[in-house]
């Protein structure tokens, strides 16, 4: 499965970038391709990945959930365990260690969740770097306690007021701040989305996740899985997850959408069961439009989930009809969220819990000596605020 | 002496005030009018074109642009209109079709924000075929080997970015502008205009002295947006006259 032209994959991709990010997204290409074969690079990754971020994150047999669901095995891929408590912070890692390569001093980024906002503000604090984060004004009010982190690790954290005030928002803004400083700052872009190179280099640098994954369920198990599952917001977990698997081809791969409160527009974030084929915010992907191309609103309890387009090489997986792609509506997500932190004694972030919610719908199909292997992208105390609101909304109903 | 551009966001506030506005534009010597198409997520903007695009995309759609510019050219045969839009509303019309349509409405040239001619091979062939031109921006960050790139896709005239930025309006017009536009003008015999964040006679002037054409927008979609509670267009007026004056005494 290769890539058809540099920065593409089949139709999907692209760097649909305006003018003034054109110069300096070449630049970033070319620090990138040098800097990914350089042995002082990849062992300076190695040693923070290792050292600051605590991998290798280990594979859990969930036990209690896989007895109570009565089928497939259930293992649980720990990226809640590094430090900062999400995947992110994997690839907020290699870019830092890129910019600081690049010789530029600010560091901008955008948040939906906030997650990929506390690692840049993290890995900008280890670095002594000035770090400006953008944030949705709705995603600050539900994410709140992360936005006291990245103040903490002295971020300076902006709230964007356009648009629907979420993830996508974020994005523009992080873009027009970059298209403003272009000379000193460098956009640590957190998701496999937005313009060429990085939606190949995000999924790089969270490759390890699947690279772990791979080698633990062969010791655990001396077999491959039978079928990977994680949550596809922008995409960077699921392709971290997926990649290191594309050409074991009896691995079945499935991604989880936000399917909101429904399937009405503005109501939901499934991109592969409301959208349609458009170009936002620097590449050519499925997106949620209306008739005349202008974006849709989203939702989604997850604000990691709430965006409106899907990386770019999740779009081909689909196509090429290797990896499939499912939603799940708000309550299941929260009734997993529940599920696992009784059974297993781990809060899953809301984002993660979209991917425990279908492995729970998907594991009673499978017999027991199946494996289901779920990423668990990240911790879940970021969200208690939101799932006890939901809970007291539930009860009065 | 140089052109002047003014530009505005169709149907912000509404189609109706557009229309004035445009007829306003033209009367006080406007050379060439920029028709913002509007989008959700126009994340080249500043503030100020940003919102007026977001409120303006509620309802407008690119094909009301298109019967918008029809409207006015019954009246104004073959004025030149340049349509400033994102990539995203061409690629759902269908890239032949909107080529199709530009022609059939009398739109003289497009520019699409979002898409550099690397990624434009189909939009420039469609674009040919039915005799629109395309406009590319070239700004202070383009490389001599893209900037022949863009000359090559660019029919009618360049567009110089004068400031990597957003759109906006800025106190002054950059001290290496005159330097930057000399560049450009070595390697093509393109005419070449000069917007983002001119917005009042002193740096229309200055720019003129540069420039074969000068774009205002932000300043003009400012006092447009101000129309919901003046309900007057004289500041508009007023601006225009002052642009016309300072490009045409250099």
């Amino acid at each position: 499965m290769e890539q058809s032209r540099k920065g593409w994959f089949g139709e999907f991709g692209g760097r649909f970038a305006p003018e003034t990010l054109m110069g300096p997204l070449i630049e970033l290409e070319r620090a990138y391709d040098e800097a990914k074969v350089d042995s002082v690079f990849i062992q300076e990754l190695q040693y923070l990945l290792k050292n600051f971020v605590g991998r290798e994150t280990p594979l859990t047999f969930a036990s209690r959930l896989t007895e109570h669901l009565g089928g497939a095995r259930i293992y649980l891929k720990r990226e809640d365990l590094t430090h900062t408590g999400a995947h992110k912070i994997n690839n907020a890692v290699g870019q830092i260690l890129l910019a600081r390569r690049m010789k530029k001093k600010r560091i901008i980024a955008e948040t939906g969740a906030g997650q990929h906002g506390v690692a840049t503000a993290t890995v900008a604090a280890r670095f002594g770097l000035e770090c400006v984060v953008y944030m949705g004004k709705v995603d600050m009010e539900r994410q709140a306690p992360n936005v006291q982190r990245m103040k903490l690790l002295g971020a300076k954290v902006v709230a964007v007021e356009s648009g629907t005030q979420t993830l996508k928002d974020a994005v523009s803004e992080a873009m027009r701040d970059w298209v403003t400083n272009v000379g000193n700052s460098y956009y640590l872009l957190g998701s496999a989305l937005g313009p060429h190179p990085y939606p190949s280099m995000v999924r790089d640098f969270q490759k390890v996740i699947g690279e772990e994954a791979r080698a633990q369920i062969l010791l655990a198990e001396k077999r491959l899985p039978d079928e990977l599952v994680a949550c596809v917001g922008g995409g960077s977990n699921s392709i971290g997850l997926f990649h290191p698997f594309l050409s074991d081809f009896l691995v079945r791969m499935t991604g989880v959408e936000a399917g909101g409160r429904s399937s009405v527009p503005g109501e939901h974030a499934a991109r592969f069961d409301g959208g349609s084929i458009g170009v936002l915010q620097g590449t050519q992907t499925y997106i949620l439009q209306d008739a005349s191309g202008q974006i849709q609103n989203t939702h989604s309890i997850s604000a990691g989930l709430d965006y409106a387009a899907v990386g770019p090489e999740h779009a081909w997986l689909r196509d090429q009809k290797r990896a499939q792609y499912v939603n799940v509506r708000d309550p299941e997500a929260l009734d997993a969220f529940h599920l696992l932190a009784k059974l297993e004694g781990i809060i899953p972030a809301l984002e993660s819990s979209h991917a425990i919610a279908y492995a729970v719908k998907r594991a009673r199909d499978m017999t027991k000596d199946q494996i289901l292997l779920v990423n668990l992208s990240g911790r879940g105390d970021k969200d208690l605020n939101t799932v006890l609101e939901a809970d007291e909304g539930k009860k009065h109903g | 002496m140089a052109k002047f551009i003014p530009f505005l966001v169709v149907g912000d506030p509404d189609l109706d005030t557009s229309i004035k506005v445009v007829e306003i534009l033209i009367e006080e010597g406007a050379d060439m009018i920029e028709l913002g198409v509007p989008f959700s997520d126009a994340m080249a903007d500043g503030p100020v074109i940003q919102s007026a695009s977001e409120r303006a995309a509620q309802s407008i759609t690119l094909e009301n642009v298109f019967q918008f510019a029809e409207t006015i050219l019954k009246k104004h045969h073959g004025f030149p209109f340049v349509l400033f839009t994102y990539y995203n509303p061409i690629f759902k019309m269908g890239i032949e079709a909107f080529a199709k349509r530009a022609k059939k409405a009398g739109i003289d040239a497009v520019l699409v924000v979002d898409l550099p001619p690397e990624e434009a091979a189909m939009y420039s062939q469609a674009m040919k075929m039915n005799q629109v031109k395309t406009v590319f921006l070239v700004s202070p960050t383009t490389s001599k080997e893209r900037l022949k790139i863009i000359t090559q896709a660019s029919t009618g005239f360049l567009y110089y970015v004068s400031r990597a930025g957003v759109t906006g309006v800025q106190s002054e017009v950059s001290k290496s502008l005159t330097r930057e536009v000399a560049e450009v003008r070595a390697l093509t015999s393109l005419p070449i205009a000069v917007g983002f964040g001119i917005s009042n006679g002193e740096q229309a002037r200055q720019v003129s002295g540069i420039a074969d054409s000068v774009v205002v927008g932000s300043a003009f979609v400012k006092l447009i947006s101000e129309f919901r509670t003046t309900q007057s267009l004289d500041s508009v007026r007023a601006l225009a006259k002052e642009i016309r004056i300072a490009t045409q005494s250099q």
